[in-house]
């Protein structure tokens, strides 16, 4: 799906009304979805360039028509089991806000699955599930079929979860650099 | 006609900080008492225009202090003011001042009108004192009489006769009859005598001439400024009113100075002939002309404008002329390919290989521009802290010419000033102290610009006392940097004064700069990906060199492989590299491995193992090093391949990630895969830290 489809799909007067398409992906038997109008576009799975002294699921940058973009693997940010990457698995790629600049951010997934209008009425709050496993980044619940689809707020799951962790506590090898270089 | 002048301003704004840049420097160059005429008309020409601009522009505040600025230096000009020291200084504040007032209405801030007036002020006392001065000389020489009278005269008699074309020039003498009528009360008699018969007379032609009698505290000025468009275009006399009746009235020279005249001094001749025995004069005014080009505010306001020469323009559309040539050739063998064609194909390709390095090449040449843009400000900055220190200084500016790049030059400028500043304040001596030391009285200061390899130099050298290495070494001691028994080469101890918070005014002296520490120069100079070092030699000074890359946006890189993943070394980093010998390895602790290197032991960094991944061969015999120098150390890096060099386009992790701690960028490889590029200045910092905190856990 190209990124002018995606834009069509979606439009903004919808998504005021908090009505919004969604693309859904699937990651084992957990289907989720993303605000369509945030998809720049779906690509097949290449290997991308190792980055040193990062967290596991960032697996590196891949050029994307000249940009260098970083690559997270949602299934090891989520703790899935690991699996092995096959002729489905693809990586979107999103447009990420983070205060005011927007990043554009890849992220591998099993599948894509279909697109979803999913009214107010429908989502649902994400519940509270205690500390096990923060919600932070779940915007809500829509009960698609018989299926529970996972809305993600994927501004929340990228920059809290995935690329603001690394600064804190992941980078130690050369977390030294840094320290001298404010001290020096 | 309504034309948004707003759209004028930039260029008016840029033209007057060259007027600006161009004033302050020739300023510097007049030789006190001893002007060189030609200096001076640079300097009233400049001044000349910002107030032709900004009267056009409404900066009416702007036009008037000029006026009165332009008015000091055409008494100069004109040789009726010699040139000292105070009326050059007056001025170089003047230039101060207007660059405030120009920066506030660029900005459309409210300006300091209380610091203007009081500038103006000092002007005007300047210029009313000489007259004074010249008063008193009226009793001993009566010829000055008439012209120190001249300004203060109560009222004028003007004989003015248009010649016949003046209309034809768009004057309009009743215009500029009634501007004098405004200026106090006056009376005027028409002279028709030149008026022909009516059947010969054309209309379009000006027969008339006035004799007006104007009475009032008028200045000289305000009626130079009447009469200043029609300069050559009409007879002008004009006369004080109580002028006494022998003397004779003031002619203007017609259509060559524009003011009525005082008469000449003999300063004038003495002038021209100080511009032919100084040679050297128009080789240093080109210079500095070349040099004054707007950049100072670059940093201001970012994303500014380049100033490109047409030829490099030129340059460029020749150079995709080609490419284009290339191009439809390339389609041509695309379109229908026969095996036959493959060695003319080939030939196309290596011609866009050609084209594409030159069109490179020629692009990052616009970004070029030479370092007189940095250096032009410090003969004023040299010579206003020496005169306020009571030092002689000479400064030295050597390769001006050197080109780098617009970011580098902009951010290059402020650690320049600092070193400057240092180097005047704690380097160089008071004359008294210099003589004991039997050195000349006049310290010289040089900065000195220079290519070295793909790196450009530049040092800031003064002939000062040097470096106090004991007291450097006492602070650090004090400090706890270096250990009570320690011994530590100089250099390391010079290198000290870059740590923060050592502050160099606690070492040497109390005058410290403007807060920014030379652990801020260094810094900023990092950032550029540049170092600094200095050497210094007591009792004979010391240089600050800085090592910067020409550019920022591309680099020579050495490509290396560790296990699968390939990586970039800059070039310039690299000082060699090597199969190893087992046998000049040795380790240190069962820890540290060591690579005898001619006569130097260098630290070997597995770079597998800093980088987490999994390397082709552990055992070092199988792999390779690369020697790279960083941080004016040595150290090894293992690596499992060589793979090749190219130029690469750094590209930034940043943009869609963060810095990596260990990495300087990344950038596209020619298959279309990322490589990233190698930080090596950091790896071996945070190897020493590393290495440091084991050695302390230990």
């Amino acid at each position: 799906m190209s990124e002018a489809q995606a834009q069509s799909l979606g439009s903004e007067a919808e998504m005021a009304m908090g009505n919004g398409q969604y693309l859904t992906f699937l990651l084992g038997k957990e289907e989720y979805g993303v605000e369509i109008l945030r998809v720049h576009g779906i690509q097949g799975w290449e290997p991308a360039t190792e980055i040193p002294n990062t967290p596991p699921f960032v697996l590196g940058v891949i050029n994307l028509r000249g940009a260098v973009v970083p690559i997270v693997d949602l299934r090891k940010r989520f703790g899935l089991p690991d699996f092995d990457f096959g002729p489905t698995t693809v990586v979107i790629v999103v447009k990420v806000m983070d205060e005011d600049r927007e990043r554009t951010v890849g992220i591998v997934v099993d599948a894509v699955s279909d697109v979803h209008t999913v009214t107010e009425k429908e989502r649902q709050p994400p519940p509270d599930l205690g500390s096990t496993i923060g919600t932070d980044f779940i915007s809500g619940l829509v009960t698609v079929g018989d299926k529970m689809l996972i809305l993600l707020d994927i501004d929340r799951l990228i920059n809290g979860g995935l690329l603001g962790s690394l600064g804190d506590n992941e980078v130690s090898a050369y977390a030294g650099s840094e320290n001298e270089e404010e001290t020096s | 006609m309504s034309i948004d002048m707003a759209q004028f301003h930039e260029v008016f704004f840029e033209e007057s900080f060259e007027g600006l840049e161009t004033m302050e420097s020739e300023l510097l160059n007049l030789d006190i008492g001893d002007a060189d005429a030609e200096v001076v008309n640079t300097i009233f020409r400049a001044a000349h225009s910002i107030k032709g601009g900004s009267g056009t522009f409404g900066f009416d505040s702007i036009a008037s202090f000029t006026h009165v600025m332009e008015t000091l230096l055409d008494e100069m000009r004109d040789g009726r003011r010699g040139v000292e020291r105070e009326t050059v200084d007056l001025l170089l504040a003047s230039v101060d001042r207007l660059r405030d007032m120009l920066e506030a209405a660029r900005d459309g801030e409210p300006e300091d009108a209380a610091q203007v007036a009081e500038t103006q002020a000092k002007l005007e006392a300047m210029l009313a004192g000489e007259s004074a001065a010249a008063d008193t000389a009226t009793a001993v020489e009566p010829v000055d009489a008439e012209a120190a009278t001249i300004p203060l005269s109560t009222g004028w008699l003007i004989r003015f006769a248009p010649f016949p074309h003046m209309l034809q020039t768009g004057n309009e003498p009743v215009r500029m009859l009634r501007e004098l009528e405004s200026l106090g009360s006056y009376s005027v008699e028409v002279d028709t005598s030149k008026l022909p018969a009516f059947e010969s007379l054309d209309p379009e032609e000006c027969f008339l001439a006035w004799d007006i009698r104007l009475e009032g505290d008028i200045s000289c000025n305000d009626l130079d400024e009447i009469f200043d468009w029609v300069d050559g275009d009409c007879e002008l006399e004009i006369s004080p009113l109580d002028a006494p009746a022998e003397a004779e009235p003031v002619v203007e020279a017609l259509a060559a100075a524009k003011t009525p005249a005082a008469p000449a001094p003999a300063e004038i001749p003495e002038a021209s002939t100080a511009a032919v025995e100084n040679p050297k004069e128009p080789e240093r005014r080109q210079q500095n002309r070349r040099a004054a080009k707007p950049d100072r505010r670059g940093a201001k306001k970012e994303g500014g404008s380049i100033r490109v020469g047409t030829d490099k323009v030129d340059a460029l559309i020749n150079l995709v002329g080609e490419l284009v040539i290339t191009q439809s050739m390339l389609t041509h063998f695309g379109e229908d390919f026969k095996m036959s064609e493959l060695e003319k194909l080939r030939e196309g390709l290596q011609q866009l290989t050609a084209n594409t390095r030159e069109l490179q090449e020629s692009v990052m040449q616009i970004r070029m521009l030479p370092i007189s843009f940095s250096f032009q400000r410090f003969p004023r900055l040299v010579r206003d802290m020496s005169h306020k220190m009571g030092k002689k200084v000479e400064l030295q500016l050597l390769g001006e010419t050197t080109e780098l790049d617009k970011t580098v030059l902009e951010k290059i400028g402020d650690p320049l000033v600092h070193l400057v500043r240092n180097s005047l304040d704690h380097g160089l001596e008071t004359p008294e102290i210099r003589l004991a030391a039997g050195k000349s009285e006049t310290g010289v200061l040089t900065l000195n610009a220079f290519h070295a390899g793909g790196n450009i130099v530049i040092e800031v050298s003064d002939d000062g006392a040097g470096l106090d290495r004991d007291r450097i070494l006492g602070k650090a001691r004090e400090r706890g940097l270096v250990g009570v028994d320690e011994e530590i080469s100089d250099e390391r101890i010079y290198n000290l004064i870059f740590q923060a918070g050592f502050s160099t005014a606690a070492v040497v002296s109390d005058v410290s700069g403007r807060g920014v520490g030379m652990d801020v120069v260094r810094r900023n100079i990092k950032e550029l990906g540049g170092h600094v070092d200095i050497r210094s030699t007591p009792g004979q000074g010391s240089t600050l060199s800085i090592r910067l890359p020409l550019t920022l946006a591309i680099l020579d890189g050495q490509l290396v492989r560790v296990g699968s993943e390939t990586y970039i070394i800059s070039l310039l980093s690299v000082v060699q590299s090597l199969q190893i010998e087992m046998k000049d390895v040795s380790g240190i602790g069962g820890q540290a491995e060591l690579y005898k290197l001619r006569d130097e032991y260098i630290p070997i960094i597995r770079l597998h193992e800093s980088l987490g991944i999994e390397p082709e061969h552990r055992d070092l015999a199988h792999g390779l090093l690369v020697v790279v120098e960083a941080e004016r150390r040595r150290i090894g890096l293992f690596v499992d391949e060589l793979l090749g060099q190219q130029q690469v386009v750094i590209k930034s992790l940043e943009d869609n990630y963060q810095q990596i701690a260990g990495m300087a960028g990344a950038t596209v490889l020619g298959d279309g895969t990322i490589a990233l590029i190698l930080d090596v200045p950091g790896i071996v910092n945070s190897w020493s830290e590393k290495s440091a905190l084991e050695n302390e856990v230990a």
